[in-house]
């Protein structure tokens, strides 16, 4: 029997008995990993005195060269996702996570030889381009399985894993440190080593979670559950093939609804330090704002559970109301918190807003699942993170370039952010509204004869 | 599959994963209340 056979979808068809429940640790092992990715700007420094080891030299790399390679990362986490989902999807959770772990630690190793060679290139070809891909191929790897195993729970399984990738930050960030202190030397940084332990250990974690990872037989429902027959308004039984999606007005609104809520949280979450410097000066010292930072990643992290969560009750167009209406109400109480000088109004303004960020990400593959049915969720899925790519740049270009035309217009740098909170809040009451047209797909969208290989592609053979 | 199998593949699954990000949350929390101090 052939080794790749062994991450074949239909290998992975789980025995009668088995406990839906190892699947979201299966799904975490991926996601706890590739959630480095936000705790990447702790390499940003030291990656700065490569050569000159304790300051930079004029040969050492600068700071708005390497952040590049963050931005390849996430502009290949959504064209991986978009052009690799259908291929996820039909070849089974395991094949993709294995993929993906070999993307990513590999991304790791390839970096490691561009800090070794002082190379930059090969920084931006190894965690940028490999790394991005596994990004965006294990991002997506246990969306639509996690989704097939809790019909009866699809938010709150999603949002288990999208949870992890928030947290795997909290778990790189202090690990990346501690492996650059042991490789430290007076004539070395320890860059490059720590990237080579890292690569090992993420790639024996994904691999747990590849072996971990099953789908349930065809016609597997859990105990009690009875699916219904009959489409209701907003959740239906059918399926859209991937690139049938495209052509709904649904897509489009829900990646409006995505790149909206993500563009006003992108965009202040990477000014959240400086911002509460800034608007209470003498009050936030620098050490107290990274603080601050800790403290809205756990609501950023938690909000993904807790909202997904809740959007299994109250129904995932419900939630994303709450999202953008309440966010509307906060991004404009910003300004307001530092005109009355309140650093808790502003902190208990930002965990909140953090919270629901966190909570827009991991509410869309069941909102997805609700109009696409749950065949090609996963691939729709990938399509529709070019959003969060999209937001990406939108976010910090919005947020830094408005901050920089009010200072340079004589703007106090205390009241520098406030057109800026202003106009996050008018992009919510936008989503708001892009939200509200969001209607059930309309039938002639659904699948009807499918191709033989496809469907046995899609439900394992068996 | 018998039901302690399940039940002990499952607590080290959850251990697997629960275990690291307990420690990177604690982590956090202690940074974040070093720096409030």
């Amino acid at each position: 029997m052939p080794a790749t056979s062994f991450l074949a979808r239909e290998r992975t068809i789980a025995a009668s008995g088995y406990s839906r429940w190892l699947i979201p640790p299966a799904a975490l092992c991926v996601h706890l990993c590739i959630g480095q990715a936000y705790a990447f700007s702790v390499f940003n420094l030291p990656m700065t005195k490569l050569l000159g080891i304790t300051q930079s030299t004029p040969d050492d790399w600068k700071l708005t060269d390497l952040g590049w390679i963050f931005s390849i990362a996430i502009v290949f986490l959504g064209l991986s996702a978009a052009v690799f989902g259908r291929w996820v999807e039909e070849g089974g959770p395991r094949r993709a996570m294995f993929a993906a772990a070999l993307c990513w630690s590999g991304g790791f190793f390839i970096s490691s030889i561009g800090v070794y060679m002082h190379t930059l290139w090969l920084i931006y070809i190894g965690y940028g381009v490999l790394g991005g891909i596994g990004l965006g191929i294990g991002y997506i790897s246990p969306v639509s399985t996690l989704i097939k195993w809790f019909p009866d729970r699809p938010g709150m399984a999603t949002g288990m894993a999208i949870m992890g990738f928030g947290g795997g930050a909290f778990i790189a960030s202090p690990l990346s440190v501690w492996l650059m202190a042991q490789f430290n030397t007076p004539s070395h940084v320890g860059v490059a080593e720590a990237w080579i332990c890292m690569g090992l250990i993420y790639l024996a974690f994904m691999m747990v979670g590849a072996a971990i990872v099953r789908v349930p037989a065809d016609g597997w429902a859990p105990e009690g559950y009875v699916a219904p027959a009959e489409s209701s308004r907003m959740i239906t039984t059918q399926n859209v093939f991937v690139y049938e999606a495209l052509k709904t007005p649904q897509f489009w609104l829900i990646w409006w609804v995505l790149c909206l809520n993500v563009t006003a949280g992108i965009g202040v979450l990477g000014q959240a330090s400086a911002m509460s410097q800034e608007m209470f000066k003498g009050q936030v010292t620098a050490v107290a704002a990274s603080g601050f930072v800790g403290l809205f990643s756990l609501f950023n992290m938690g909000g993904r559970f807790l909202w997904s969560s809740t959007s299994d009750y109250i129904g995932r167009k419900n939630t994303y109301f709450v999202f953008f209406a309440l966010g509307t109400l906060l991004y404009a109480l910003v300004p307001t918190s530092g005109a009355i000088d309140s650093v808790a109004l502003f902190v208990v303004c930002y965990a909140v807003i953090f919270s629901m960020y966190g909570g827009g990400f991991a509410t869309v593959p069941a909102y997805l699942r609700d109009m696409f049915g749950t065949r090609y969720v996963g691939a729709i899925h990938g399509l529709l993170l070019t959003a969060w790519s999209a937001a990406g740049v939108f976010g910090p270009v919005l947020v830094n370039y408005i901050r920089q035309y009010n200072v340079d217009h004589g703007v106090p740098a205390a009241q520098a952010y406030n057109t800026t909170m202003y106009l996050m809040a008018a992009l919510l009451v936008v989503g708001f509204i892009c939200n509200a047209c969001v209607t059930a797909v309309n039938e002639r969208h659904y699948m009807k004869d499918e191709p033989a290989g496809r469907a046995a592609a899609a439900v394992g053979g068996n | 599959m018998s039901g302690s199998s399940n039940g002990l593949k499952l607590f080290l699954a959850w251990t697997f994963v629960g275990i690291p990000l307990a420690w990177g949350v604690v982590q956090t929390l202690i940074n974040a209340i070093k720096a409030f101090h």
